[in-house]
């Protein structure tokens, strides 16, 4: 995925993202990090046109400018995952199964219900597929919803804060089945995420927003306690534990 | 899908004993041959074909249309409250009627009881339907051309509803003693309005409206994710919860301004089907119809014979009888969370 020349901007005046740029490689997970009100859910939307940008471009493949297709088009083309647990009474198939709502015209057809098999099959989701998804536990409601979005086939995954209602092991074990679906499938994913060092453990790139724009941009190098320090005020120490770079407040 | 099949033989086997159930006795088979005006009993023909078959098909008709029509404003609208009274329609009707009856004077006439004052009851329904959907047009308009927040709609059908139950009420204070009880009348509701070009224009609006909605079941199971979410499933919500919103109007509107004012159904039916199949609207969207056709073809049953010969007003046994069976299914599905 290409972004170039992003600007979003509600109403005349209040501009939340200005020159938004950059690039998502097949197979890799770019965090997306940022105080509270930085922009960085905005700019999530923007990218699918939930929130239509006034200015600017994305490319999936080299295809058409996303932004410049219907909605039922950009949908096959990327997932998106709201933050917060759904409250939808549906079952868990059922919920699967809306993922394929770009493709579905008259009815559901053998190879939907194929594809959402496998997606459940590959999720472990088996055993609860008839259940309601708001009797889940938030753990399993996170990953239901990902399956939709796997469902879906999409070449880019937007997730909002996917681990942000979920306990210690099921945050890591979200980010896992996040980050191994796009490794096997090709697809890149874009994260939004608050905890810094769940994003160091899990992804390969990382996006600093500040003020409405990307501060910095690209590997593990990125994230230094100079940049951390600009983008959150506050001091940080950048240690290695066990093998595993952490970022640790003063 | 079992459940929907139980559902239809439900409402199969509820038409066939409002078919069999009135003041004139007969056996089924002869009820059924005289539905193709085939009996020997000249009378009974008559009476099955021109009042009772008409009779059972308004209310399945009806029933369908408030049924659907209530399940699709909850989607769209994103509120379990969502009928046909959010977006102003009974209110606008009741003022229509009102106001053909008052100053039109349509139910004008000395003398005899209310139901013999209806001398032009055409006159009441175009009257009834045309500020139904006039109610519902303006709040439309203000939904799309102001991008109001589906709670913002909803307040703003509660405001504008207000408005028109001022307005009949005002007319009502200056409306003669006769034209009064005309009014209070026709708000009851009554399914013997009906006649066969009455059916056919209900059910030439209510049927494609509801392959309409079916058509859209996987949008409305979207937007039951929320818009945003909706929208990177790639739906248009904007254009769905526009097009949904007028064919509800339209198919309430039609069918409310014949029937005069029967509310419940709206709200009870998919609400009653929800708790059997959950929220998918591939199985809610017909099973709220179908609930909905149960439920208006058992209160008119239900209305006709308690006290036969005197027919109770439909709007009335449906409120009345539907809201203790709504709260019992409230407090049974609150119990087994």
């Amino acid at each position: 995925m290409t972004v170039r020349d992003l600007d979003f901007q509600y109403g005349a005046s209040f501009q939340v993202l200005r020159g938004i740029a950059f690039d998502a490689l097949p197979g890799e997970c770019l965090a997306v990090l940022g105080n509270n009100g930085a922009g960085k859910s905005t700019m999530l939307k923007c990218l699918n046109r939930i929130l239509s940008p006034q200015k600017g471009t994305v490319y999936i493949d080299g295809g058409k400018n996303i932004l410049r297709l219907p909605h039922h088009h950009i949908a096959r083309s990327m997932a998106f995952v709201e933050q917060g647990a759904p409250q939808s009474r549906l079952t868990v198939y059922d919920m699967v199964m809306l993922g394929r709502k770009p493709y579905i015209k008259w009815g559901v057809g053998k190879e939907d219900i194929k594809i959402v098999e496998d997606v459940i099959e590959q999720m472990s989701l088996g055993e609860m597929a008839v259940r309601y998804v708001d009797e889940l536990s938030g753990g399993e409601q996170q990953k239901v919803v990902l399956a939709r979005a796997l469902a879906q086939q999409p070449r880019v995954l937007l997730l909002d804060e996917p681990t942000s209602n979920l306990d210690l092991r099921n945050q890591h074990e979200m980010l896992s089945l996040v980050t191994q679906s796009c490794r096997k499938n090709g697809i890149s994913a874009v994260i939004v995420i608050h905890d810094v060092n769940l994003a160091l453990r899990h992804c390969e790139k990382f996006m600093l927003v500040k003020d409405n724009h990307i501060f910095a941009h690209g590997g593990k190098d990125v994230i230094t306690s100079e940049s951390i320090e600009a983008v959150y005020q506050i001091a940080v120490g950048i240690h290695e534990i066990s093998g595993k770079m952490v970022v640790v407040p003063h | 899908m079992l459940a929907l099949l139980l559902l239809f033989a439900a409402l199969m086997l509820t038409a066939l004993i409002a078919l069999r159930f009135g003041s004139y006795e007969a056996p089924l088979s002869e009820i059924a041959r005289a539905a193709f005006g085939q009996s020997e009993n000249q009378s009974l023909n008559i009476i099955v074909q021109n009042i009772r078959l008409p009779r059972v098909l308004t209310a399945i008709i009806g029933g369908l249309g408030l049924g659907i029509a209530g399940c699709v404003l909850q989607a769209v609208l994103a509120n379990p409250l969502a009928s046909a009274t959010t977006l102003g329609i009974s209110q606008g009707a009741s003022f229509g009627a009102a106001f053909a009856i008052v100053v039109l004077g349509a139910g004008a006439g000395a003398g005899a009881a209310p139901t013999a004052q209806m001398t032009n009851p055409l006159v009441i329904s175009l009257f009834a339907f045309v500020f139904s959907m006039g109610v519902s047009v303006v709040i439309l308009a203000i939904s799309r051309f102001t991008k109001l927040t589906p709670e913002a709609i909803v307040l703003a059908g509660v405001a504008l509803g207000a408005m028109f139950s001022g307005a009949s009420a005002l007319i009502q204070f200056f409306a003669t003693d006769v034209q009064l009880a005309a009014v209070v009348f026709w708000t009851f509701g009554d399914l013997g309005r009906a006649g066969w070009g009455e059916i056919r224009l209900m059910a030439f609006v209510a049927l494609p409206s509801t392959l309409y909605f079916l058509l859209t079941r996987w949008d409305l199971n979207a937007l039951e994710s929320g818009e945003h979410t909706a929208v990177s499933l790639g739906v248009n919500v904007s254009r769905v919860r526009i097009v949904n919103m007028v064919l509800c109007s339209l198919t309430a509107a039609v069918i409310v301004s014949f029937l005069g004012i029967i509310n419940f159904i709206g709200l009870i039916a998919p609400h009653t089907v929800r708790r059997l199949v959950g929220n998918n609207h591939v199985y809610l969207l017909p099973g709220s119809a179908i609930m909905g056709a149960i439920l208006l073809v058992l209160g008119d049953l239900a209305a006709r014979m308690i006290i036969s010969p005197i027919i109770l007003p439909i709007g009335a046994i449906t409120s009345f009888a539907g809201a203790p069976l709504f709260l019992y299914l409230l407090f049974r599905g609150s119990k087994k969370r």
